[in-house]
């Protein structure tokens, strides 16, 4: 039989991955875009598991919550992307430093 | 036979997010992405969680990586310059991702998550829906939240078709330009000789 803790740990190692790929895709905005689409779906997956390990239907509210929240979150992302692709015609998180922080 | 089903999706989710992260290409990085979500959509099937699992192939493999796919597609982008720092950065990443990794499974595994702690929940009595539990609840107890995921999504539409826009091109009316005008600025009066139109025939 699969323990929760089988569950957990995969979602760690989804989680990890995605961090990994945050550090060393740093400069390609799409990708880092899709690195924390993984993150959330790790944290959906942890969810999901403890939701059916403690029989408690709640937990799967939360992940249909950050499911909407994701959705809009890339939606809104992606068109900045664009906008901002249309005005500097490049996406290198290096080249956009207006703001000077 | 279960375990095994959950070690091969586990497996085959774990290898489409390494090939998220590592390939080049970012159309095939979308693609790998589409098969890490189906394979995860697999396992919240595994733990009883039919409605999401669905929705997120609907959801997210229906509309959200194509979005991901048409902008990729879309924007031309020059690739090699956002490499460049990729080698540089990959044992800090790898440094980083295992220290998280371990200090997690140090936590999470099976001495405080087992099956022994943690034991296998009865199983569902004949008639069980997924669906109507999760819709009774969400359209009962979380009606409020319900309504305010509608209002983000509006807010989310509205934000990307604004940003999106090119208020240039469109076509709009403008009212002081309107009021302002004169009657000479449009108004043009024509003298010239009456000339008696031809019969035509019909």
């Amino acid at each position: 039989m699969i323990a929760l803790s089988d569950f957990l740990i995969l979602g760690a190692l989804l989680f990890s991955l995605s961090i990994a790929g945050i550090f060393i895709n740093r400069k390609n905005i799409i990708i880092l875009l899709m690195c924390i689409e993984l993150m959330l779906l790790a944290v959906n997956l942890n969810f999901i598991a403890f939701s059916h390990y403690s029989s408690d239907i709640s937990g799967q509210i939360f992940v249909f919550f950050i499911l909407t929240v994701a959705a809009a979150e890339a939606a809104i992302g992606l068109a900045i992307l664009v906008v901002l692709f249309r005005n500097k015609h490049t996406i290198n998180v290096a080249d956009l430093d207006q703001l000077k922080g | 036979m279960e375990q095994m089903m959950f070690y091969c999706f586990a497996a085959i989710l774990l290898f489409s997010a390494t090939m998220v992260i590592t390939v080049r290409n970012p159309v095939r990085a979308a693609l790998f992405l589409i098969l890490a979500f189906f394979t995860s959509a697999a396992i919240w099937l595994m733990l009883e969680a039919e409605f999401l699992a669905l929705t997120l192939v609907l959801v997210y493999v229906g509309a959200v990586m194509v979005l991901f796919l048409f902008v990729v597609m879309m924007l031309d982008i020059d690739l090699s310059p956002l490499q460049e720092g990729f080698t540089q950065y990959l044992t800090l990443g790898i440094i980083v991702a295992t220290l998280i990794t371990i200090e997690m499974v140090a936590v999470l595994g099976a001495a405080n998550f087992g099956l022994d702690v943690v034991p296998i929940p009865s199983a569902h009595p004949d008639g069980y829906s997924n669906t109507k539990e999760i819709g009774l609840l969400l359209y009962s107890v979380y009606v409020y939240p319900f309504e305010l995921a509608s209002v983000i999504l509006t807010v989310a539409i509205i934000a990307a078709i604004t940003l999106t826009l090119r208020p240039k091109k469109s076509k709009f009316q403008d009212v002081s330009q309107q009021v302002k005008v004169r009657k000479e600025d449009r108004l043009r009066i024509v003298k010239m000789a009456v000339v008696k139109p031809e019969e035509e025939e019909s």
